[in-house]
């Protein structure tokens, strides 16, 4: 018994992203079922969901490592039309390699771990065509400065790094290109306390400084609570509800929500 | 002149899923507030004041009713809005404070104060001083400005989360019982920087424990109490 | 009609070695090679009377290219004179009844290891190169699946991504041999082990050469007028070896390629790497009619 929002009319840019009736099943399993999205440039879409929820494999699709059964996605960027999911495989590793960055919880997914953490960060770089090394070497600094990693360890391969510092690693590589996109997959799962909120802190950052748009996924709502301006709420595949941050928080309408909420610590 | 916000009919209550049932916490309301005009609501413990202040946030969905607000961008339903624009009107025309400070690991008293200057565009050195001025300005010591507020005591963080949610002026404030538990000092500056709000033209709504603080701002009196005449004549004004 | 009329009277061994299925196959896949230059088909290697790793690959491509008039020169390390470079020249001559000679300027086929002549080829010249690993990817993705990939892609990030890191770790790129290179502006390739002082020889050569691969059953060419562009950085020039200044102590040539010939007082003398060349240099200067061929290098400095 809740009123019907209207469409946006004082935020009047298009959205940077667009989903529209994704569905995607492994064989009898439903992953996900009619799923829309909307993120708009700036903004930060926590996504939340227990194990399974489907929230995962959403993040993926955003990334293009998926392709969903149907539906579309769109994102509002120069140069950059129509349904990304028909996208050959080029054009989509061109796109995700230049306009999207991808933190994974694992990062043996995101980084190549006996090379050299600045040149996981210029990889990136060489793959977009940079072919000056003291530009690739520059940059790479920067934006591992950004992430905040230790610049004495600058050429250190992450295999020798803990935890909290190959995923700053990993977020230097995905915002090198300064992406339209970041997204984040559990980014701080894993780690301790301390280091997960170092890394949330500089998240934050970042999000301040740059403007990133950013869509995290966890399954931990603390983390969610802190970044995200808007989230959303998954279950066996399906969004059971959309709101702002607090809302969601303070304010949950469905019996699934009020659960995951009532069962924080 | 038009009212910088209409509530008209609004109503709000929680529907708690596993345990079957429903409350309502207000039903009806329905008042609207002009433009430098100080509006305190009134009623017992649990008649939904603090409620209402969220739900005009949006903190909390209203379930009926409207909430007419005059945006630079026109007038607009809170009750409906989509959530980017109550984003975005958070960010630049709406403010809501508590009691409460949300601090973040790593962020300084003063960067967290010159946070909603930032977010506003103003440049980082130029924000960082106006941001010293009100952390001065609420009695925060000089030498903690720099340090990370987690680690506070109560009545320090609720002086800088003062800072930061007045340090700039909006057209909608929401104020949750600010003043509780502030010493006579940072209360003095409260409540005069609340003076100098209304008379740049600030629409306030508040809830206030001990109300004598801000008697002399006060414009009218909203009586939420369930027992109290259901619409207009609610608007009595006192003082 | 009987069996006998429809097939060829039986041999104990076909001309070249090589049976007419297998030549055919490696002829198709030349021409492929040669089609999509520096892209890597696969073929099916046959065995021939010497060990994988051998240059099996090099000479399959030299028994299919070969025919009675075809002048063959085998060079290993730069040198005719090595074992295996003379096995290799003997046996082919014993297969095809083809000549042999050690001059580059009257060879038409040179198979090769690890060598390109100094003296430049020409268009009616085939140079064919021994090559022990085809994938210049390997070192960066040891799944060749995904590397496959990954040239369908050019997706040659992680080339330049060792490259970056040789010069973080060392101050320079460390890579000697097998440079990668980048064919036609589209496949890398490794040059196979030539020295980097050779590879700027294939950029825009007039001559065909053909790189294979007998363990790894890979072919891969670059035709002539081809670029063929060493991968650097744009601020990080091309260097090939310190050997511009070095003088040839046994035939008083400068400029070229050198081997190191540890002395027993502990210096070094030096000898040129192609040796034919340093024989003709040495004849030339006791007053021989030899002809010295135009070289890539002169004094040094690449010549084109």
């Amino acid at each position: 018994m809740t009123l019907t929002l209207d469409a946006p009319r004082i935020v009047t840019v298009d959205p940077l992203l667009e989903l529209h009736g994704v569905n995607k099943s492994y064989g009898p399993v439903v992953a996900l079922r009619n799923v829309h999205a909307t993120v708009f440039p700036g903004e930060v879409l926590g996504i939340v969901g227990e194990s399974g929820s489907g929230k995962s494999t959403l993040l993926r699709m955003m990334n293009l490592e998926e392709t969903p059964d149907s539906g579309s996605y769109t994102l509002d960027l120069p140069d950059v039309d129509g349904n990304l999911f028909e996208l050959d495989r080029f054009a989509r590793r061109m796109l995700c390699a230049t306009r999207i960055g991808i933190v994974y919880q694992n990062p043996h997914l995101g980084l190549l771990m006996k090379h050299s953490s600045s040149g996981n960060v210029a990889e990136r770089l060489l793959v977009a065509g940079e072919r000056r090394f003291a530009v690739l070497r520059e940059k790479a600094t920067d934006a591992l400065a950004a992430s905040e990693f230790p610049l004495e360890r600058l050429d250190a391969p992450p295999i020798e790094l803990s935890g909290g510092m190959q995923q700053r690693v990993q977020l230097a590589k995905a915002i090198a290109l300064e992406p339209a996109l970041l997204l984040l997959d559990e980014p701080t799962t894993g780690l301790d306390v301390s280091v997960q909120a170092l890394v949330l802190d500089t998240l934050k950052r970042l999000q301040q400084d740059r403007k990133i748009t950013m869509v995290i996924v966890s399954h931990d709502l603390g983390v969610i609570r802190t970044l995200a301006d808007r989230v959303m709420v998954m279950r066996r595949g399906e969004v059971v509800e959309a709101g702002l941050a607090d809302q969601i928080f303070q304010d949950p309408q469905h019996a699934y929500t009020q659960q995951l909420v009532h069962a924080k610590l | 002149m038009t009212p910088v916000l209409d509530i008209r009919g609004l109503t709000k209550g929680f529907t708690m899923h596993h345990l079957g049932q429903g409350f309502a916490a207000f039903d009806d309301i329905s008042f609207a507030v002009a433009a430098g005009e100080f509006v305190l609501l009134k009623g017992a413990n649990g008649a939904g004041k603090s409620t209402l202040l969220r739900t005009l946030y949006r903190s909390y969905l209203p379930q009926a009713g409207q909430v007419l607000f005059q945006s630079d961008h026109g007038l607009i339903d809170l009750a409906r809005a989509a959530d980017v624009d109550i984003t975005h009107l958070r960010r630049t025309e709406i403010g809501f404070v508590t009691q409460f400070l949300v601090a973040r690991p790593r962020v300084s008293a003063e960067a967290l104060v010159a946070e909603p200057l930032r977010v506003a565009g103003v440049p980082a050195e130029e924000a960082l001083v106006e941001a010293r001025h009100w952390l001065r300005t609420f009695g925060v010591k000089e030498n903690l400005w720099p340090a990370y507020p987690t680690t506070f005591s109560g009545g320090e963080q609720q002086k800088v989360n003062l800072a930061r949610a007045l340090i700039r002026p909006q057209k909608l404030l929401l104020l949750d019982e600010p003043t509780a538990s502030l010493d006579a000092n940072a209360r003095a500056a409260l409540v005069q920087r609340l003076a100098d709000l209304k008379a740049q033209g600030t629409a306030m709504i508040g809830v206030f424990h001990h109300p004598g603080d801000v008697e002399h701002l006060i414009d009218r009196v909203v009586d939420l109490s369930p027992n109290a005449p259901a619409t207009e004549d609610r608007h009595d004004v006192v003082v | 009609m009987t069996l006998a009329s429809l097939t060829k009277p039986w041999a104990p061994m076909s001309y070249g070695f090589l049976d007419a299925s297998a030549k055919r196959e490696l002829r198709r896949k030349m021409v492929k090679a040669v089609c999509v230059p520096g892209c890597q088909m696969p073929y099916a290697s046959r065995e021939v009377p010497m060990a994988r790793g051998w240059g099996t690959g090099g000479l399959q491509v030299s028994l299919t290219l070969i025919n009675p008039q075809t002048c063959v020169k085998v060079i290993d390390q730069g040198a005719d004179d090595s074992v295996n470079a003379a096995s290799i020249r003997r046996f082919l001559s014993r297969v095809s009844g083809a000549p042999v000679t050690l001059d580059t300027l009257q060879a038409d086929l040179i198979q090769s290891r690890h060598r390109i002549p100094e003296e430049i080829l020409r268009e009616d010249q085939v140079l064919v190169l021994q090559v022990p690993n085809p994938e210049p990817l390997r070192s960066v993705q040891p799944n060749m699946s995904i590397a496959r990939q990954m040239h369908g892609d050019a997706d040659y990030g992680r080339m330049w991504l060792q490259l970056y890191e040789q010069i973080v770790r060392s101050g320079r790129v460390m890579q000697g041999a097998s440079y990668p290179s980048m064919v036609n502006g589209r496949h890398v390739m490794t040059p196979s082990p030539i020295p980097r002082w050779d590879v700027p020889k294939l950029h825009m050569a007039k001559h065909l050469t053909i790189l294979s691969a007998g363990r790894e059953k890979r072919i891969f060419a670059v035709p002539p007028y081809c670029r063929v562009e060493p991968l650097v950085f744009d601020d990080v020039p091309y260097r090939v070896e310190d050997h511009a200044g070095l003088t040839c102590s046994r035939s008083g040539a400068k400029g070229f390629f050198m081997n190191e010939v540890p002395q027993d007082d502990g210096t070094s003398a030096f000898e040129l790497s192609d040796s034919e060349y340093g024989v003709k240099s040495i004849r030339r200067a006791e007053g021989d009619p030899v002809d010295l061929g135009d070289t890539w290098y002169t004094n040094g400095e690449l010549t084109k």
